[in-house]
């Protein structure tokens, strides 16, 4: 999909002028509200801002779970709006990883099992899914937990897992809807300092929602969003 | 994909163990009423007709009146003796015929009294069907001639009347005559019409005549056709001549019947069929209700488990996926009471046959209809509550909790 030798390289994602509206008429409301942006390969990016300023309507769209009402959402250069259910479903599973808030594992089943699930839609063998499985828990330091279920781990290892699942099968995105959001602050470090070393080290390109300064000043860039729109874009801190 | 939703599907069942087994508690009891029906009525048939072999193929029975299905109608004067002679004398296709008379009457021995059944004929009646002697012997040539006071009995009688005693010799009271018995027949068991055929006595016909009925009619005529020839044509030569000498005319309905037990075989096989057919169709409806108890637990399900479908489209499973793995589920769930419930029967089939007295009969053909069906109800049922599963929107799903 990326073309190495273009002398201005397509950026991973990119906005132009998307929009998003919930409901009809009177009731209608502008969730989005004409966002430009545009996110290379490599950066590690917090989004902040208010409740209800569109940071999830944001996430989701640029997760290929949520079409834009206007506008045109560009991932690697593919128009998204012009794919269907299915060839967005295979975009999620092939480049994307999600970490959410509530972690959303499976209950009752095992942290390895909770890792190994999208490499089960993706056909990995049996052998080879275990291993990788294995080492995805082993990288966000849970070797030792992988027969445990969400319900015997605590709220900061259940976040680590569903960072392996979502590093597991090697996305270019990891998108992460406050992942700190139900952490207390030695946990949020220790999710940040995971999440740094998987964009320095592996190069994933990290996209991040959170409430929390202290947590988005491990990003290279902070968005601020207010009422569906882009307020900011530079370094931590708001002084570009 | 295939194996991973079977996988996904046994670990769901397993998690669920009590609900799966009253989910699918209506497939496994459909089953195994359909299987019990037909393995029931299949035994049922081979016993009507191995009874009626038993009888022998060859037999016809004449009785007066017309016919009416399998039993004989009313009306229609009895056959006198002249009529037994001339069936034997005129028709070559006869190898014997044995005169009977038939009536209900109360035997006493001793202290013990029994309601029988009391037959007067000749020995041609136990030859002709086909009826072999547990002790004592048949009727001697002088007996039957002079009409003496001699029976023979079946072994319900000897057992009501004598019990464990040695019956030959003792006397049996009939009205007032007081006879002798001088056989007992091998044990018979119950007719194709429910009867038991071992509650008889027999005596010379000439004794019934004289000493019980005090006329000389004769109420059924047995006949043994020649081996090689035609039953349906000896039939037919028996009923002309019965017309001829009881004087019906052409425009008249016989006032006799003549019975092929062949003939009775097949009806008696074929109602024995519908019966089963129609009881199996009852039980069949019970699969339908199984089915529809599938389709609830599943749209459940599936409304339990919304956020773990959202979290599986969230990470890239496509629709067709997830209703895979829906589908696989009741199909699990329906085939799993597809398999108890063959099992299931299987036992109870064994247990009735036994208690019914009806042969048990395996039919692998049905245990295979069975389990398909079941597999079937598990696809038609569980298809909707998977294509709900499979439409829903990622974003809704993992919002719920
Ligand atoms: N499915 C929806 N239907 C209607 N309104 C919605 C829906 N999702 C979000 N909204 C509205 O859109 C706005 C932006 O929501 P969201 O993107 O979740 O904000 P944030 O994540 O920044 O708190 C809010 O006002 C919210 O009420
Ligand atoms: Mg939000």
């Amino acid at each position: 999909m990326t073309e190495p030798h273009d002398p201005a390289p397509v950026p991973l994602v990119e906005f132009r002028q998307v929009a998003k509206v919930y409901g009809l008429g009177a009731a209608s409301m502008r969730a989005l509200d004409g966002v430009d942006l545009s996110i290379a390969a490599g950066e590690f990016v917090a989004v902040m801002g208010p409740s209800g300023s569109g940071k999830s309507t944001a996430m989701n769209i640029l997760g290929c779970l949520d079409t834009p009402t206007s506008g045109s959402y560009r991932f690697s250069g593919v128009p998204v709006e012009g794919l269907d259910r299915d060839q967005r479903a295979l975009l999620r599973r092939n480049h994307l990883g999600f970490v959410f808030q509530g972690f959303n594992l499976l209950n009752r089943t095992s942290a390895l099992e909770n890792v190994e699930l999208p490499l089960l839609y993706r056909r990995t063998p049996r052998a080879e899914r275990h291993a990788q499985a294995r080492s995805a828990l082993a990288q966000v330091g849970l070797t030792g937990w992988e027969g445990h279920t969400p319900g015997e781990l605590s709220g900061g290892q259940q976040q680590r897992v569903a960072i392996a699942r979502a590093l597991v099968t090697g996305p270019r995105l990891l998108l992460a809807d406050e992942p700190t959001g139900n952490l207390d602050s030695a946990r949020g470090h220790e999710i940040m300092d995971l999440l740094t070393g998987l964009n320095r080290e592996r190069g994933i390109t990290v996209l991040m929602v959170t409430h929390e300064p202290e947590m988005a000043a491990y990003a290279g860039r902070v968005i601020h969003f207010r009422d569906g729109r882009v307020a900011e874009d530079g370094r931590p801190g708001g002084h570009p | 994909m295939l194996g991973n939703a079977l996988l996904l599907a046994l670990r769901e069942i397993r998690r669920n163990v009590l609900r799966s087994v009253l989910t699918i508690l209506g497939i496994v009891i459909g089953v195994a009423a359909v299987i019990v029906m037909v393995t029931l009525g299949d035994g049922a048939t081979l016993a009507v007709t191995s009874n009626i072999q038993s009888l022998g193929s060859n037999l016809l029975m004449i009785r007066p009146g017309q016919r009416m299905g399998p039993v004989s109608g009313s009306g229609g004067s009895p056959f006198r003796l002249d009529d037994v002679a001339a069936v034997g004398r005129d028709i070559p296709a006869v190898q014997a015929v044995a005169p009977a008379a038939t009536q209900s009457m109360t035997a006493v021995a001793g202290n013990a009294n029994w309601s029988a059944s009391v037959t007067g004929t000749d020995n041609r009646f136990f030859e002709v069907r086909n009826w072999t002697f547990a002790a004592g012997r048949p009727f001697t040539e002088a007996e039957v001639r002079s009409g003496r006071a001699v029976c023979v009995i079946g072994a319900t009688v000897q057992k009501e009347l004598f019990g464990l005693q040695d019956p030959l010799g003792q006397k049996i009271r009939l009205k007032q005559v007081s006879c002798e018995v001088v056989g007992l027949l091998q044990a018979k068991g119950q007719s194709t019409m429910g009867t038991d055929q071992d509650d008889i006595i027999v005596m010379p016909l000439r004794t019934y005549h004289r000493r019980l009925a005090g006329n000389r009619n004769v109420s059924l005529i047995q006949v043994t056709v020649r081996e090689g020839e035609s039953t349906e044509e000896a039939k037919g030569a028996i009923e002309r001549l019965m017309r001829k000498r009881r004087h019906i005319d052409a425009h008249e309905q016989d006032d006799f019947n003549v019975r092929d037990m062949k003939e009775v075989a097949n009806m008696l096989t074929g109602t024995t069929k519908v019966l089963t057919e129609l009881l199996s169709a009852v039980a069949a409806v019970s699969l339908l209700v199984g089915g529809i108890g599938i389709m609830n637990i599943m749209l459940v399900s599936v409304t339990e488990r919304t956020r773990e479908i959202g979290i599986r489209l969230a990470i890239g499973a496509l629709e067709r996926e997830v209703l895979m793995q829906f589908l696989v589920e009741a199909v699990a769930l329906s085939s799993l009471g597809g398999v108890l419930g063959i099992v299931l029967a299987l036992g109870a089939s064994v247990q009735l046959a036994d208690l019914l007295e009806v042969p048990f009969i395996f039919n692998p053909r049905i245990v295979v209809i069975a389990f398909l069906f079941s597999a079937a109800v598990g696809v038609i049922f569980g298809y909707f509550p998977a294509r709900r599963a499979a439409r829903l929107d990622p974003i809704e799903a993992l919002r719920r909790e």
